[in-house]
């Protein structure tokens, strides 16, 4: 189980990304964040991620409280971020140093077949296509089996026929260990396909809006009544959230009229 | 024209990962056509230059006696050759550059991976390094030589002042660029600080280490020149000063030509020792 209590985040120039973030998120559950660009999403997979501390506020992993990168946790970046030097077997191979060799080899021969590029595995990075390229990085953070995987608006740069394969690649591996996902993306309809719960996130400073549960059965119909019920209140509640920004949280407008008063 | 070509070539190759594999047999004969005829259009110029003065001096249109024509230039090197004076004066000059620049590599290498890995000895060492790369090297020459003597010691010093400057720039350099992205890589997979260093660092700092070594070599056969000026009895710096003090402008050349064969050869072995290094990148090197 993750959760987040009383997160937040203010950078050093003053910005703040994240404000009193509290959510708990359960084993084997998908969650999708969505929000506009400067939500603090990205800021959110950081801190769980230990790439940034948080200002105040913790994250617990199975209470275990997270401070710096935990080895549990994986995460795919919006870009790829392969490391060009290594073949694309090394590169999903990067995280299992630890690992004596034949395991290796079977991990990592595992994972290229799951994503389907089992013959491409000498090959450099910069000879694979964009989705390709991702697919390994996905590979690359499912090998180490994490508890939790952080995926950072991971399919954003892709076409779409690209995107829905790739989410079956990514349904197809998260279905063999079901670790938690924290799954950051501006795209309702991704956020139906994968999510278990979607998390609606709001600007300035980055704080939660809404939850929606979404209860439909796997594996999911995209052109089926449900899904367009579900895409529909995301959006729906999308568009409250940009709304909400004159109409102030009551606390705040209570110590405002006080002031006034005053 | 064919130059833009190219790189349009390759341009599109990186861009559009989707279509590269489909692209890549085409792409390397498309090059490999286009780089013919580059060469053979560089050798144009020299070529019809050296054939010209041939024909002038020739046909008595010019003496040839201070620019002596391509077919007197080819005899003094051979006859240099045969008497085996050649080999001696470019082995010569080949040793010094060579230790000379071991030792600025290595101390190139070393203190630029201090430098560019640790904030607190950057500002320890860097400043200094900056000041005394503001003095021209040859400036050393009188203290080394006050220092070391007149022999192969100072002569190997100046070389290796020359080679340490690009390489520790280069090499700091190169680790200040690394990309903050693959280094979060690394932090994600919870490497150590020397597992950092093995695993990103180093490999991502390669093609740049390359370069700055190559011209740190360049740089070396220049201060060879400098270094073989001030007083030597071999080496092609000596053929270039005896052939001035006897006047003999053809063997001026020759020895020229030497330093330029030399320093062709030497930076390509250089290029071919790192070759197995960075042929992750060799869309990028082929381009330089
Ligand atoms: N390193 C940083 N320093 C200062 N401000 C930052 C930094 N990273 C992000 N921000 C700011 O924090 C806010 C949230 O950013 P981010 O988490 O990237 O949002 P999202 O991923 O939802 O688009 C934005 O206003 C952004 O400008
Ligand atoms: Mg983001």
């Amino acid at each position: 189980m993750l959760s987040f209590e009383h997160l937040s985040k203010t950078y050093a120039d003053g910005t703040r990304a994240l404000s009193d973030i509290n959510l708990t998120v359960h084993e084997g559950e998908i969650v999708a964040l969505i929000g506009g660009s400067g939500c603090g999403k990205t800021t959110l997979l950081r801190l769980i991620a230990g790439l940034d501390r948080e200002s105040a506020g913790r994250i617990r992993l199975d209470g275990e409280v997270l401070s710096g990168p935990h080895p549990a946790v994986g995460i795919v970046f919006q870009e790829p971020r392969l490391l060009p030097w290594l073949s694309v077997f090394d590169n999903i191979a990067f995280g299992l140093a630890g690992v004596n060799a034949a395991e290796r080899q079977a991990r990592v021969t595992h994972a290229l077949e799951k994503i389907g590029l089992v013959e491409h595995a000498n090959r450099w990075p910069r000879d694979l296509s964009g989705g390709q390229q991702q697919r390994v990085s996905i590979a690359r953070a499912f090998v180490t089996n994490p508890k939790v995987l952080l995926l950072d608006e991971p399919f954003s740069a892709l076409d779409a026929f690209t995107r829905a394969s790739l989410h079956d690649h990514l349904l197809g591996l998260w279905e063999e260990t079901r670790p938690t996902v924290v799954l950051v993306t501006h795209d309702v309809q991704e956020a139906v396909t994968l999510a278990d719960r979607a998390v609606v996130m709001q600007p300035k400073p980055g704080r939660i809006f809404d939850e929606l549960p979404l209860t439909l059965s796997r594996p999911r119909d995209r052109t089926g009544l449900p899904f367009e019920t579900s895409v529909r209140r995301i959006l729906t509640a999308l568009d409250h959230s940009l709304k909400a920004p004159q109409q102030q949280p009551q606390r705040e407008r209570d110590r405002q009229a006080a002031a006034l008063w005053w | 024209m064919t130059e833009s070509r190219e790189s349009a070539v390759t341009g599109q190759a990186w861009s559009s990962h989707e279509g590269a594999a489909a692209l890549a047999a085409p792409t390397s004969t498309e090059k490999r056509r286009a780089f013919d005829g580059r060469i053979l259009l560089g050798f144009f110029l020299p070529v019809a230059i050296a054939l010209l003065w041939e024909g002038a001096v020739t046909f008595g249109l010019a003496e040839g006696r201070l620019v002596p024509p391509p077919s007197r230039i080819i005899a003094t090197l051979s006859a240099l050759a045969q008497t085996g004076e050649l080999w001696t004066h470019a082995w010569m000059t080949l040793w010094r550059v060579l230790v000379g620049f071991v030792i600025g590599a290595v101390s190139g290498i070393v203190l630029g991976a201090l430098s560019g890995s640790s904030q607190t000895l950057r500002q320890l060492l860097d400043p200094t390094l900056q000041a005394l790369r503001a003095i021209p090297s040859i400036a050393w020459v009188p203290l080394f030589i006050l220092w070391l003597g007149i022999f192969e010691a100072s002569k190997v010093a100046l070389i290796a002042v020359g080679v340490f400057f690009p390489v520790y720039l280069g090499i700091a350099g190169a680790i200040l660029s690394v990309d903050r992205k693959l280094v979060e890589v690394g932090q994600v997979f919870r490497l150590s600080r020397v597992q950092l260093a093995r695993r990103i660092l180093l490999p991502a700092v390669l093609p740049e280490a390359v370069i700055a070594l190559r011209s740190g070599l360049g740089l070396g056969f220049m201060f060879v020149v400098a270094a073989e000026f001030m007083g030597a009895s071999e080496g092609l710096g000596y053929l270039l000063v005896d052939g001035q003090q006897m006047g003999k402008p053809d063997q001026i050349l020759a020895a020229i030509i030497a330093f330029a064969i030399l320093g062709k050869l030497a930076d390509s072995l250089l290029v071919a020792a790192t070759r197995p290094l960075v042929r992750w990148q060799d869309i990028v090197r082929e381009r330089l």
